[in-house]
């Protein structure tokens, strides 16, 4: 069975600061994987550091994506394999619509020129499934959306993109009861569109209740310290990371 | 990307970049005596005050000192720029009658076609002269005149219009430049709306310089009477050179009471050129002036266009943007003085620098003792794309009346790593990311202008952006 993501030994950091120390993980095609652990465990970095962010220096193991090593590329390579990053904290872009924006990454990633009309219809059909006003496509990107708004857009970008691999950094945080349902509703149609893969970073069940967990994965102070399947995720939820920081693994 | 890594001033250019070799005996020379202005005179066929006018600027022109309190002006040598070559055709109204390389430079500026579309008429200035000129039918039916100034002078309808108009609000004792202007202007379009006249569809002059050290000295004069509106672009683009260039034109905008004038301007000079532009408007009672206006080219730009504000109500809008790159210093801004009651002035301007580019912006606005219960807004926004480029801003205001509403707003700002990574974590290219961040910055000063021309800077913020990253 193929993998799509491998990685082995990560190890990286900021400014000679080590925050991921020999991370493993792997991804299949179609799989869903949960990665939870305390503030500060190194979730949000590693999910930056698959996508290619230059913040962070890689300074030891690898990163493969369909068996090619990625590890040196720029993020736009990463991105024309397949690889997603939802956001936790999506950036405003004054003066770009929405719309655009999302026509010229489309273009971008797959090479080839989208009709404008068809574009449209597609962003149309998307942003029905997310409950968006269709008047946000024109809206510059992210300006003056709420937190809520923000992460709806992070997900109709995953529906009009459908990447090969999408991480989803705590697009669930900060959204009440309803959007939740409505961002687990967009990525469960990502699912059923394309077979993709996930990563799903965060802090409770609600946004997995739609989803096939495959495998759940620990981290705390840069390291895997637990890996199981759904039942952990669960497990987790009910009582908290203690046992698995201090018993180990 | 390495093949992407090439110096801003290696970019290619070529549609901008063109020229065709020059006649020698088209050439008047160099320097600027009282001999070459009088066999300017002769070769216009100058009536007698503006042959005196000529000469008299030529004086105030040997008098007045050098500009010092912006960039510096030193690599230009105003005597060795020729200051006006002939071209080899004559006014043509038809294309088919443009000589063939001549048309073939417009055709590469995209000219004919933009005219065909949508504009209702081409003066564009090949050199120092006209060479093709074309209103439409219906621009001129409705008593629109939109024609070059050097023959509307010996036109008896127009004649003592344009001797009343001519230089009055830009007088050659204005600056040294302005003087220069006076002595050696050639060329240029004299538009002149009748009262009541609604002018739809935008007039259009595209100029740009082609003869190695030429000087370009066009003059433009719009009239609007009362209750009129008109929208004029002009667009310049000129070749690349080795020697200084020089440009020194003169835009004088008279708009009346009620009417409405939007003034377009998109500038592209090649880098090595010196813009020392001059434009005013003068705004009666319940007028209004809109500025739009582009700067991307030139070595050193000094560009403030002004609003005088001189009836109640009168208004005045200034959109502009500049971007500088390396070896380029770009001061611009734009000036307005309030000389009525419940006079309005709007100043929204965008400024980019990148590679060791300065961006410099100045405003003046003046409030005088009797333009009580007058606002005005000055908001200036810039950009710098790396650690080594400049921006600077100057804002003069000089209020005299406390009945006014005056405000002032400056931003300046880098692109924050944390937006070029999330544009290439959706497939951009840091460059391509970049410059889809410069484009959104510019998108209010596209917005104002018409389709072709927003097409055109954000073609030209792409070519600017390529090889930005090193």
């Amino acid at each position: 069975m193929s993998q799509l993501l491998e990685i082995k030994g990560l190890t990286a950091g900021i400014e000679g600061k080590t925050l991921l120390h020999g991370i493993d993980l792997t991804v299949g095609a179609g799989e869903t994987h949960v990665l939870m652990g305390p503030n500060g465990a190194g979730k949000s970095t590693l999910g930056s550091v698959i996508m290619g962010s230059p913040e962070y220096a890689v300074s030891g193991g690898s990163i493969l994506f369909k068996g090619e090593d990625i590890t040196d590329e720029s993020a736009d390579k990463r991105a024309k394999r397949g690889i997603f990053l939802s956001f936790q904290d999506p950036v405003e872009i004054a003066g770009v619509s929405l719309s655009e924006f999302l026509r010229n990454a489309l273009e971008q990633l797959t090479g080839k020129h989208t009709k404008l009309w068809d574009h449209k219809k597609k962003l149309k059909q998307c942003m029905e499934i997310l409950g968006m006003d269709s008047a946000y496509a024109d809206r510059d990107l992210n300006v003056g959306f709420s937190g809520g708004e923000k992460k709806k857009a992070e997900i109709l970008q995953l529906l009009v993109l459908e990447p090969q691999l999408a991480i989803l950094d705590e697009t669930d945080s900060g959204l009440d009861v309803d959007a939740v349902k409505t961002v687990s509703a967009g990525i469960e149609e990502y699912k059923r569109r394309t077979g993709g893969s996930l990563i799903v970073i965060t802090h409770n069940t609600r946004i997995l209740d739609a989803l096939k967990v495959d495998k759940t994965h620990i981290l705390a102070a840069g390291k895997t310290v637990a890996e199981g399947g759904a039942e952990l995720a669960g497990d987790v939820i009910e009582h908290g990371f203690e046992r698995y920081i201090n018993g180990g693994k | 990307m390495s093949e992407e890594k090439t110096k801003v001033a290696d970019i290619d250019r070529s549609l901008y970049d063109f020229r065709y070799e020059e006649d020698e005996r088209d050439f008047l020379g160099s320097g600027i005596t009282a001999d070459i202005i009088g066999a300017l005179s002769d070769e216009k066929g100058d009536t007698d005050w503006m042959r005196e006018f000529r000469l008299r600027s030529l004086e105030i022109y040997r008098r007045m000192p050098m500009v010092n309190w912006g960039p510096s002006i030193e690599g230009l040598d105003v005597d060795n720029i020729v200051t006006y070559i002939r071209t080899k055709s004559r006014m043509n109204s038809d294309w088919n009658d443009v000589p063939a390389d001549i048309k073939d430079t417009f055709e590469k500026l995209g000219i004919p076609q933009a005219e065909r579309e949508s504009l209702a008429g081409v003066g564009a200035q090949y050199d120092s002269e006209l060479v093709y000129h074309n209103v439409r039918k219906e621009v001129a039916e409705s008593g629109v005149v939109y024609t070059d100034l050097e023959s509307a002078m010996h036109d008896e309808r127009y004649a003592e219009l344009i001797r009343s108009h001519f230089m009055k609000l830009v007088p050659p004792t204005d600056h040294k430049f302005a003087a220069l202007h006076g002595a050696v202007w050639s060329g240029g379009s004299f538009v002149y709306v009748p009262a009541g006249v609604k002018t739809e569809i935008p007039l259009q002059s595209y100029f740009r310089l082609n003869a190695r050290g030429a000087g370009q000295f066009e003059h433009t004069l719009i009239i609007l009477e009362e209750n009129s509106s008109l929208h004029f672009i002009e667009g310049c683009s000129a070749p690349k050179y080795y020697e200084a260039g020089l440009h020194a034109g003169c835009v004088e905008l008279y708009v009346g009471r009620n009417a409405s004038l939007r003034y377009s301007t998109i500038e592209n000079w090649s880098k090595n050129m010196y813009n020392l532009n001059t434009k005013r408007a003068l705004v009666e009672e319940g007028g209004k002036i809109e500025w739009v206006s582009g700067s991307f080219g030139s070595h050193v730009s000094y560009l403030y266009p002004m609003s005088i504000l001189n009836g109640r109500g009168a208004r005045a809008e200034f959109t502009g943007i500049t971007f500088a790159g390396e070896g380029q210093e770009l001061d611009t801004g734009a000036k307005i003085v309030h000389n009525a009651p419940d006079t309005s002035s709007y100043i929204n301007t965008k400024s980019i620098s990148k590679d060791g580019g300065i961006s410099t912006f100045r405003s003046a606005v003046t409030v005088n003792e009797k333009a009580v219960g007058s606002k005005s807004s000055v908001s200036c926004e810039s950009l710098m794309l790396d650690s080594i480029s400049r921006s600077d801003t100057i804002p003069v205001m000089d209020i005299r009346t406390d009945k006014a509403d005056v405000g002032h707003e400056a931003k300046i700002g880098r692109i924050s790593d944390d937006t070029v990574f999330y544009l290439m974590s959706r497939g951009l290219s840091e460059e391509d990311a970049k410059a889809m961040i410069v484009r959104g910055f510019a998108d209010n000063v596209s917005k104002e202008l018409p389709l072709e021309y927003a097409v055109e800077m954000n073609n030209l913020i792409g070519l600017e952006m390529k090889g930005s990253i090193g």
